[in-house]
């Protein structure tokens, strides 16, 4: 990334790893298959600020790979970012505009707006050209009010009362389409951010398991981490699970004595140090 | 739905060419639930050629026998095709005069048959069918709603929808269908899925049918259009938080 003193970046995507991934790839090399999160991730505009919700299913192909990741990643103290897509590319990705709003706000003494998030993070993926495969919903509150934005990873950006991303958007969305009004309190909004996340989480194949929401307003942010739990394990023994001594039925019994196989040679060489 | 049957080779002898085919006038998603008193089917009435919005007062919604509704997406020369079939049957089955006619139940079940069967000569007929009925059976009157694809895929449920209306509006039913509503809190239903159907698939147009099947017999109620809401105060000059941006 660039620092103060180095040279700027020349612009463009550095395509010389893609030849030599190419190159290997030809010899037989099998690249390994990316985690991708699979994902409902939404966020909404409410009265006082914004609301974010996402699910906390991450995918590697038909396998569940975490059951309980976080995808609500810290941008500043008011501004959070859900991301869908690769999981590898929307954590760097929102840790490195994370840093870079950190080192702004000492540089500049103020607390960081939402539009510096925005415009560092579509400046990266455009000139990745869509190879940073990170989509993301962007929500904050700061002096100019709140704010809601989608980054696709091609670089381009939405700014929207409400916004649906990653594969269970489309069930998300119907939920907020059908429900969604200006000037929604904080309980409404969490009850309908919880509501769309549901409509992923049931409805959708790459998205499942608990509901993470983070309720952003002036000065406050709120970060409910599995606020709600709809997939409780069904069969728990109430007993818990114990094996004691002959619960297993023993059938025979064959002692191997070991044998010793080192031979100690009497005054022999001492080993070496 | 969507991916091509790719299934251009020539068979020997009959020198009969299996055809790869791709759908051109094609209608868009068709949703359907039960209620109290029987079936309520709605659709939209555009037909796109391609992403052209070529016909907007085409029926996808129609009556079969006494009993049934149809309801397809999907390609619409292959639907009137399918329609023909129901003509056919119904003809025979009323020339049989014994009193009897062919429930929702048998009409699903010869669909069911003749998707697949022309699936499997890789020669499909395009289209998702969303079977709706009434008919007293052992057990009193007895609701039916199925749906067949193209493939061949069919089952019964209490709410069906095809094409884009499986991502959009399914999840709405899941959550909000329940047994016994009456006819005004199943129109509400359906709107509320054609609303969101509306904003959200490029094919679909302002334009709507919906159609009931009850003991009585079927209905199928004039077009009429929904009201959308644009007023958000974002979409409003969504660049005010910094001026410049983009």
């Amino acid at each position: 990334m660039t620092g103060s003193m180095d040279l700027p970046a020349k612009g463009g995507f550095s395509f010389d790893l893609c030849r030599r991934n190419d190159m290997l790839e030809k010899k037989g090399l099998k690249l390994p298959g990316f985690r991708k999160t699979g994902t409902t991730i939404v966020g909404l505009v409410f009265q006082d600020g914004v609301v974010l919700g996402a699910d906390t299913r991450a995918t590697e192909g038909p396998i569940v790979a975490d059951k309980n990741c976080e995808k609500i990643h810290f941008m500043a103290p008011n501004i959070y970012c859900c991301g869908a897509g690769t999981a590898a590319d929307t954590e760097a990705v929102t840790d490195m505009v994370s840093s870079q709003l950190q080192l702004h706000r000492y540089a500049t003494g103020r607390e960081s707006r939402v539009v510096t998030a925005l415009t560092l993070l579509k400046s990266h993926l455009f000139r990745y050209q869509g190879h940073v495969s990170a989509a993301l919903v962007l929500g904050g509150v700061d002096c100019t009010g709140p704010h809601l934005h989608t980054v696709y990873p091609h670089g381009s950006t939405d700014t929207l009362p409400f916004a649906t991303m990653g594969s269970g958007s489309l069930a998300a969305m119907s939920v907020f389409e059908s429900k969604y009004k200006e000037g929604l309190t904080r309980e409404e909004g969490i009850q309908l951010v919880a509501e769309a996340i549901c409509a992923g989480i049931f409805n959708d194949l790459g998205s499942g398991s608990n509901v993470d929401v983070c309720v952003i307003t002036k000065g406050k942010t709120e970060y409910l981490r599995n606020h709600q739990l709809p997939n409780p394990r069904t069969y728990v023994s109430s007993k818990g699970y114990s094996f004691t001594k002959g619960q297993t039925e023993v059938l025979s019994t064959k002692i191997t004595q070991l044998k010793q196989t080192v031979e100690v040679a009497e005054g022999g060489d001492a080993m070496e140090e | 739905m969507g991916s091509h049957a790719e299934g251009g080779s020539q068979a020997a002898g009959g020198g009969q060419t299996q055809r790869t085919q791709y759908p051109y006038v094609t209608g868009t998603s068709v949703i359907a639930l039960k209620y109290k008193d029987g079936v309520i089917m709605a659709c939209d009435t555009g037909a796109s050629y391609g992403s052209t919005l070529r016909y907007k007062s085409v029926e996808r919604i129609k009556a079969v026998g006494k009993h049934s509704l149809i309801g397809a997406s999907g390609e619409f020369s292959d639907f009137q095709e399918i329609l023909r079939y129901l003509d056919e049957l119904t003809l025979s089955d009323h020339m049989w005069d014994d009193g009897n006619s062919l429930g929702p139940k048998e009409i699903h079940s010869y669909l069911t048959r003749v998707m697949y069967n022309r699936r499997n000569k890789f020669d499909p007929l395009w289209n998702s069918l969303v079977l709706g009925g009434v008919k007293k059976g052992p057990k009193g009157d007895e609701k039916y709603l199925g749906m067949v694809n193209m493939i061949g895929t069919h089952f019964e449920e209490n709410h069906i929808a095809t094409g884009f209306g499986n991502h959009l509006a399914i999840p709405i039913l899941r959550a909000e269908w329940h047994e016994d509503m009456t006819f005004e809190e199943a129109v509400k239903l359906v709107e509320k899925c054609l609303l969101v159907l509306l904003y959200r698939d490029r094919s679909s147009i302002n334009k709507f049918q919906i159609a009931k099947i009850t003991t009585e017999g079927s209905t199928i109620y004039p077009p009429y259009s929904l009201k959308t809401y644009w007023g958000f105060s974002h979409f409003e000059n969504p660049a005010q938080g910094a001026v410049g941006s983009w």
